[in-house]
């Protein structure tokens, strides 16, 4: 019998030579995935083959940990809801004390393509950037209008302080390596931390990169994202992200120099 | 006046007949309930003394003394509901550090579990 979520995964070939599977932890936020967290297990499995998976559980209500479970993945499973920012960090918090050198978070809704990991991991390995983000394309991504303008927006809001345009400010679709799981292993945005987190790493003079990926619709459900939650979205990170300006606590003793 | 002072009187003894009770009943920590005790036994001070209200407002140069008391208690209870935001941020961020905590805890013992069963299920 084939559990819900299975879809298979197509596209055009990527590079995957060069992974070395024991630096790299793929996380998988999730909370009521029940439709989609086994697929997204697969297509990963698929996608990169004994890479390690990590799903982080959100103290789903539905049968997602179950299903999970079933799949043999390791799985952290919070007891109470946190929500994402919380769930993300618990996530760069165990791959911190396990040693990992590189984490890249797909999120459990199926959104996420797993061809393009590599891309990002490529990325993360040879730009010396501490964080890779998976830059949606707009033409083959289709959201509201609200939260377009909220991005724009965003983008706006960013760009002096990052000091460089960011396309996809909000994308979920992210890598991190040592030195940014180190930072967000202690400091992490708990709401909404895509936009948040990028300020964080900006105050440690750390470095972003942006990949281009591929957006899938996603598999099963709706979006819980209303107009009016994009507008208290808005309000609330545009207050976190200078909230994280006026915390500056300077970069973390015995980083490893940049690449060049 | 008199009627503001009294009613004052009485919302502040009411207030520390709450805070007895649920103190006595365990629903508020001690160190707590002396913060609110404390606002509610200054309340009731200066509901009962005119003369010190009369004072505090000449010193402020504002007309009249229910204008003090209204001032003040709402200065009060804006304190202390700041300074309860404060706590339960505080008690927030050390839950959620709990939970992750415990949710990897969890993971780690659930791993040395099936390590172990596996490791026995082997010697079998």
């Amino acid at each position: 019998m084939r559990l819900p979520g299975t879809d298979t995964v197509e596209g055009p070939d990527l590079p995957t030579k060069d992974l070395l599977v024991k630096d790299l932890l793929i996380i998988i936020p999730a909370f009521n995935e029940e439709e989609a967290i086994f697929g997204v297990i697969l297509g990963i499995r698929e996608a990169l083959p004994g890479v390690p998976i990590l799903v982080l559980d959100d103290c789903s209500q539905d049968g997602t940990l179950a299903l999970v479970r079933a799949s043999g993945t390791d799985v952290v499973s919070l007891p109470h809801h946190l929500g994402l920012g919380g769930l993300v960090q618990t996530g760069y918090k165990l791959a911190f004390s396990l040693g990992y050198q590189y984490v890249i978070r797909v999120d459990g809704d199926g959104q996420h393509d797993p061809r393009d990991i590599p891309l990002i991991y490529h990325q993360l390995r040879t730009s010396g950037a501490e964080m890779v983000i998976g830059c949606r394309s707009e033409d083959g991504w289709r959201t509201g209008f609200v939260r377009r303008l909220g991005i724009q927006f965003f983008r706006a809001v960013l760009r002096p302080i990052l000091g460089r345009p960011v396309h996809d400010p909000t994308s979920g679709f992210v890598g991190v390596n040592r030195a940014a799981l180190q930072v967000f292993a202690g400091s992490f945005p708990l709401e909404y931390p895509e936009i948040e987190a990028l300020v964080v790493l900006q105050r440690r003079k750390f470095r972003f990169e942006e990949v281009p990926v591929r957006m899938r619709p996603r598999r099963t459900g709706r979006t819980s994202i209303t107009a009016f939650k994009s507008l208290y979205y808005i309000v609330h990170v545009l207050l976190g992200v200078f909230v994280n300006i006026l915390k500056y606590e300077g970069r973390p003793a015995g980083r490893q120099p940049r690449k060049k | 006046m008199e009627r503001l002072l009294w009613w004052t009187t009485v919302i502040s003894v009411v207030l520390i007949l709450m805070v007895l009770t649920a103190l006595r009943r365990a629903h508020i920590r001690v160190e707590y309930s002396v913060t609110w005790l404390i606002a509610c036994v200054a309340l009731f001070a200066l509901s009962r003394s005119e003369t010190v209200l009369g004072w505090i407002a000449s010193r402020l140069g504002l007309g009249s003394a229910p204008a003090v008391l209204v001032m003040i208690t709402a200065l009060i209870f804006v304190v202390m509901f700041f300074w309860t935001c404060l706590v339960i941020s505080r008690l927030r961020d050390d839950n959620i550090a709990l939970a992750q905590r415990v949710a990897i805890l969890e993971f780690h013992l659930n791993r040395l579990k099936s390590l172990s069963e596996s490791a026995s299920g082997n010697r079998q």
